[in-house]
Order: C-alpha cells, then structure tokens, then sequence
C-alpha cells in the first residue's frame, strides 16, 4: 500500500514538473471563438509547448481585463474603441472569421429552402411582418408553402457579439431599423423573447412553431437546424456554408481599416454570405511580462500556420494569408520588450 | 436540567483561566456578529457607489422608466422591478397554501411510516441546485404550457373581461406565470419543512386539551397551532419570499427575457436577478450600462430588506406578547 501510493506521488510529481515547465498564458474574453481557441490550445500544447488558459468571460469583460493587465491578452467580437485602444496601449489584430446564419422553425420547410432578404428580417424584427403567410415571404418564395403561423422572433437575451453582428448587419441594410434599435452586443427589441446563448437561442427556436432565431453557423451546423438562404448586396440569394463565407471574408477591405476593425457585415461579390465578422485580441503594447506577450504572439503566430484545420471542421474561416503576414508586420513593429527592441521576431 | 447546568460552575471555586477563556471567546463571538454587520454594510455602500452615476444620470426616473436601450444608453429599472415583483409575489400565492397543506398532513393527518419518506423528499428538493430547476422548467413545463395549458387557457378564458387580459397569447410557453409556477416548485421546500418544523414545537398537551372539548382537526389547527406558530410560519414564507427575489438562473430559463412591461401574465418579461446576470459579462468599466446593473443591484438589496422589515413589524406585537 504504502509502496503504491509512493509510486503515485511520484508519478503526480513527475507530471507537475512536465506542467511547469510548459509556458502558461491566460486570457479572457469573448465566447463566440472560445471553441476554436480550446482547440488551438489542445493543439499547441504539444506542437508549441505553449499552454492557454482561456476563460470566455464575454467580449466586455475581457476588455476589462487586459485594460487592468489581469490576463496576458483579451479577446472581444466588436473592435475597441480606438480611443480605448490608443490609452490602454493595446495592439488589436483579428484570429479567425465566423458566420452568422438565420434559422427557422416551420414544419415541413427543409434546410435553405426559405429565402429572406436583410429588410424582410428587419420587419420580421420589428415587428411588422407577423406571420409566415405574410405576402411579402410568399412572393420571394414562390414554389414553398408557407404556413399561417405566428412568426415567433428569438433573440440572444445575454449582451453577446452574435447580438452585435446581427444588428449591425440589420442596421446596415435597413434604416428603419438603424433609428428604431440599432446595434450593439444588447439592444432594445421591440417583439419577441429572449433565451441565454447560442444553444437557448437554438433550443428556443427548436420549441417554438414558427420561430425564427440568429446563431453562429457552428450551433446551426452541428445541432442540423433549417437555416435560411439570404440575398447579399450584390443581389443574388447565397446559402450558408464555408464557401459564400471565405467569399465574403476575401471580398473586406483589410488594407483599408484602421487596427484591422474592418466591417465584414454585406460584403461586394455574388457569392459572399452577408453577415460575417471577425473576432480579436488585445495585446498590450507595453508588456509587463515581457516573456509571457511573446509567448501569446507565438501561440497565435502558430494557430495562423497551423490551425485552419481546427478553425474548418468548427465551421470557422481562417484569415486570408495577406492579413496574417500584416498582422506579424504588427507585432515586430508595436510590441516592444523593456528594452525598447521588439519581441517578436 | 438545565437550572442545575447553570448553578453548577458557581459552586466551584474560580479559575482565573476560565475569566480569561470567557473574554477571549467574547470577543472572538463579537468580531463574528460585527463581522456580519460590517460585511452588509460593505455590499450596501459598495453597490451604492457602483450605482451613483446611474442614479446622477437619471434620478429617481430610474425606478419609473421602463425603457433599457443600451444603444442610446438610456436605462429604467421599471420593467426587472415589476418582473421581480409579480413573479415572486406569484410565486408566495401558489406555494403557500400547498406548503401549508404539506405540513399539516405530514405532522396532524399522515400515517407515521408516510411521514419520513415524505419529509425527506422535501428536504431533498430542497436541495437541488436552482439550474436543473431552470433545465426542468426550460425542457418539460415551457413546452407543455406552450402546447397544452396556455392555448387551453387563453381560449377559455377569452371573452370574460379582466382574466382575458391576465391570460392572452400568443402562446410562447415562456412568460411570467411560467416563472412563478417554477419559483413556487423551488420555495415550496423551504416554507414546508419551516411550517413543518415548526408545527411539531407545539406542545401536545395544548392539541389534546383542544380536541378534549371537542375541537375539530381544523379548528385545532386555525385556533392552536397557527397562533402558536405565528411568528415562524411567516419566517418560513419569508425565507422563501427571500429566495425567489434573488433567483437568476431558472427565472432566465423560463421568462422569455424580454424588456416590456404587461399584464398579461403569459407575457414575458425580466427580473433583476436574471437581467443583472445576462448584461454583466458585455459591460465595460465605466460605463453607464455596469453602473444601472449595479444599481439594479442595490435596487434588488433594497427590496429584501423592505420585505425582511415588514415581516419583523408585523410581527412585534405577538413576539413581545409571548415572552
């Protein structure tokens, strides 16, 4: 006995010293990339020797953190504030893309068969389209029955990114909803009820009869929810999977956009899905850890190199390669040790 | 007994060791009760603060705007406060009375090999944590009110003035009644095995003295056990008043989360508790949206502690009556 449990505090011993010698960074922020980053970590673990502890506290919180320098970098869907940016001295640079996708519940109605237009969502939204036999639904989809049912509208009731891509994209292609609601990760709405999360959202359009609902594409992939095909700006009607979003995502103007804040919402290109967004770090420009930065940007230097098969099977776009190639340009240029040379080289 | 306990160490002689024990553990007992109170003051003043510019911004409108757009950063805490209210207000109607009934047949009615599993149960119910509450209410109740109950009800009662405005559609499944139907299953525990307990102190002699004249099993109990019992029945109901206030994750599951003030109970609708939850993690520092949460928060401190006081004035009378 006593022999076995020797043996044991050997091994566990023998395991934290393994531990502690991998290099620890910790982070905090938005939920929306938390899946692919934990796959990313399980990955770098062994490539790297890198270890994340990533807590998805939500996009606002982890801003809180990195201003007050408790992790070694936040993560958050909408862009800082400029302003924000420039007095907490944080370098912004995106990581992956995602899609955000529309799904219903009708009956008897198969994945994609409905066509929807950004205004058409907004009145659905609004509260001025009410019922799936609306004229307006029935004559842009000519060759579906639509039932008479209640259109039941489902949001994100938690302040969330998805909320934040969403409305944007709504206030960009309807201006009656920019003056009524208009975006952010929490908004006013002015019909329909609230669930917690990407699942609550998608478990709540599950429950209700005619119940329409936004979610990341991933939720919607996964559980096999009927998504909804939707006209871009270039007028043709797109379905959602990881082609319209790489069309989308190639079709941003990255060179053009200050702290790489760049709007992916209703991109140019006949095949581009319009609601896209991308997600971002923040990284401090004047690190106190000088060893644990550098470590962040090799993580992530890596996760560009080697994780778009991670960020792909979790229905995730990687950056084009032009923007990742910029973004390491960031780094050597903003991130400078005590020293005063760069860190990252 | 007890007199003899306490007569006991005044015929030993004293040991200076024992005076010294005593003050040490006077102050030890001391630091603990200040501690308690210096820890609620804390939170107060600290949500207070936290609160400020919220209340500098909108003033005492801040009770009475039902509006919470945090794209034009204009918040009222009207809608989470009625939510809370009526929800948990709600709640005390339909646990109360079942409550009361459990308690009384576990401790005057129930055959003795009934009552300990029975007790136990609800005990056990008790304990469980509020999230399956919420999963339960999310996956089985808001279902089975959206396609049974409520479309019952709403056709029903449609045409009768007052209930159809309390019970319209459209049917969600979600909504206020369905939270105060969750909440009262979740308070029910803790105001039956208070009733329960406290129902077993009454003396036998004063029961059987009453069902000697001639007294029904009713009349026992409205004219003995109640009076009796007075003070911590309405703890008990107090108790769970006090946690169906402050319940965030079964009340989020189930109320439909939705900023709007309505009369009609199948409506949705919010709570202090549950909107603070939902908001914090998108809130910056600084920023008007974490100051009304905190504000909220004083708000929902505020409540309880108006409740907690009318429950101590009512009562005054009858405790300072009896000892």
């Amino acid at each position: 006995m006593k022999l076995v449990s020797t043996a044991l505090a050997l091994a566990l011993a023998g395991s934290f010293g393994t531990l502690a010698q991998a290099q620890q960074i910790t982070g905090a922020g938005a939920t929306f990339p938390a899946p692919v980053y934990s796959a990313w970590g399980e990955a770098a673990k062994s490539a790297s020797g890198i270890e994340l502890n990533y807590q998805a506290i939500g996009s606002g919180g982890g801003q809180n953190q990195i201003l007050n320098r408790t992790v070694d970098f936040g993560a958050s869907d909408a862009p800082m504030a400029p302003e924000k940016l420039e007095s907490g001295k944080l370098l912004q640079f995106p990581t992956v893309i995602g899609a955000v996708v529309p799904i219903v519940n009708l009956p008897g109605v198969k994945a994609n068969e409905i066509k929807l237009t950004g205004e058409l969502l907004a009145a659905i939204y609004l509260g001025k389209i009410t019922k799936w036999n609306d004229e307006k639904l029935v004559e842009m989809n000519k060759g579906v029955t639509l039932p008479s049912t209640a259109i039941a509208p489902v949001y994100r009731a938690d302040g969330s990114g998805t909320t934040f891509v969403f409305t944007s994209y709504l206030s960009a292609v309807e201006p009656a909803w920019k003056d009524a609601v208009g975006a952010s990760t929490s908004v006013k709405w002015l019909v329909g009820n609230g669930a917690k999360g990407n699942d609550g959202v998608a478990a709540l359009v599950h429950q209700v009869k005619g119940g329409i609902g936004y979610v990341e594409y991933a939720y919607a992939a996964k559980n096999g929810f009927a998504t909804t095909q939707l006209r871009n700006k270039a007028g043709a009607f797109v379905v959602p999977n990881p082609e319209s979003f790489a069309a989308g995502a190639a079709n941003a103007d990255w060179g053009g956009a200050k702290n790489y804040a760049v709007s992916l919402i209703d991109q140019q290109g006949d095949k581009s899905w319009p609601i896209l967004s991308t997600t971002f770090i923040e990284l401090p420009k004047d690190p106190k850890d000088a060893a644990h930065s550098l470590a962040v940007m090799k993580f992530f230097d890596w996760a560009y190199t080697n994780g778009a098969k991670q960020a792909i099977d979790l229905q995730y776009v990687p950056l084009p390669q032009t923007v990742q190639d910029a973004v390491r340009a960031s780094w050597k240029a903003e991130i400078k040790g005590p020293d005063g040379a760069p860190l990252y080289k | 007994m007890s007199q003899i306990a306490v007569a006991a160490p005044s015929i030993r002689p004293r040991r200076t060791g024992g005076a010294f024990g005593d003050k040490v553990f006077a102050a030890f007992a001391l630091a603990a009760g200040l501690l308690v109170l210096v820890l609620l003051g804390a939170i107060i003043v600290s949500l207070f603060i936290g609160g400020l510019p919220s209340f500098r911004a909108f003033g005492l409108g801040f009770l009475t705007d039902a509006d919470w757009d945090p794209v034009q950063h204009i918040y009222g805490a009207a809608v989470p406060i009625f939510g809370t209210l009526v929800t948990s207000v709600l709640a005390l109607a339909m646990a109360v009375p079942l409550a009361f009934g459990i308690a009384f047949y576990l401790t005057e009615l129930a055959p003795p090999w009934v009552r300990r599993p029975i007790g136990t149960a609800i005990e056990l119910l008790a304990a469980v944590p509020s999230i399956i509450y919420g999963m339960w209410g999310f996956f089985v109740i808001v279902p089975a009110m959206g396609d049974y109950i409520q479309p019952h009800v709403i056709d029903t009662l449609d045409g009768i003035p007052v209930l159809q405005d309390l019970f319209a559609g459209p049917p969600f499944g979600t909504g206020l009644f369905t939270a105060s139907l969750i909440l009262a299953v979740m308070v029910i525990p803790f105001i039956a095995a208070t009733m329960r307990d406290v129902f077993l102190t009454v003396p036998a002699v004063y029961k059987e003295s009453a069902y000697g004249v001639g007294c029904t099993t009713w009349e026992v109990m409205r004219s003995i056990v109640l009076p009796y019992t007075r003070t911590s029945v309405v703890g008990g109901v107090m108790l769970g008043l006090g946690r169906a206030l402050g319940e965030t994750m079964a009340v989020t599951f189930v109320i439909g989360n939705t900023n709007r003030i309505t009369a009609n109970l199948f409506g949705s609708g919010n709570t202090i508790a549950s909107l603070v939850a939902l908001e914090f993690g998108e809130s910056e520092t600084g920023s008007l949206k974490l100051s009304s949460l905190l504000a909220l928060g004083f708000i929902l401190f505020v409540i309880s502690f108006i409740v907690l006081a009318i429950s101590r004035l009512l009562l005054r009378p009858r405790v300072g009556g009896r000892t």
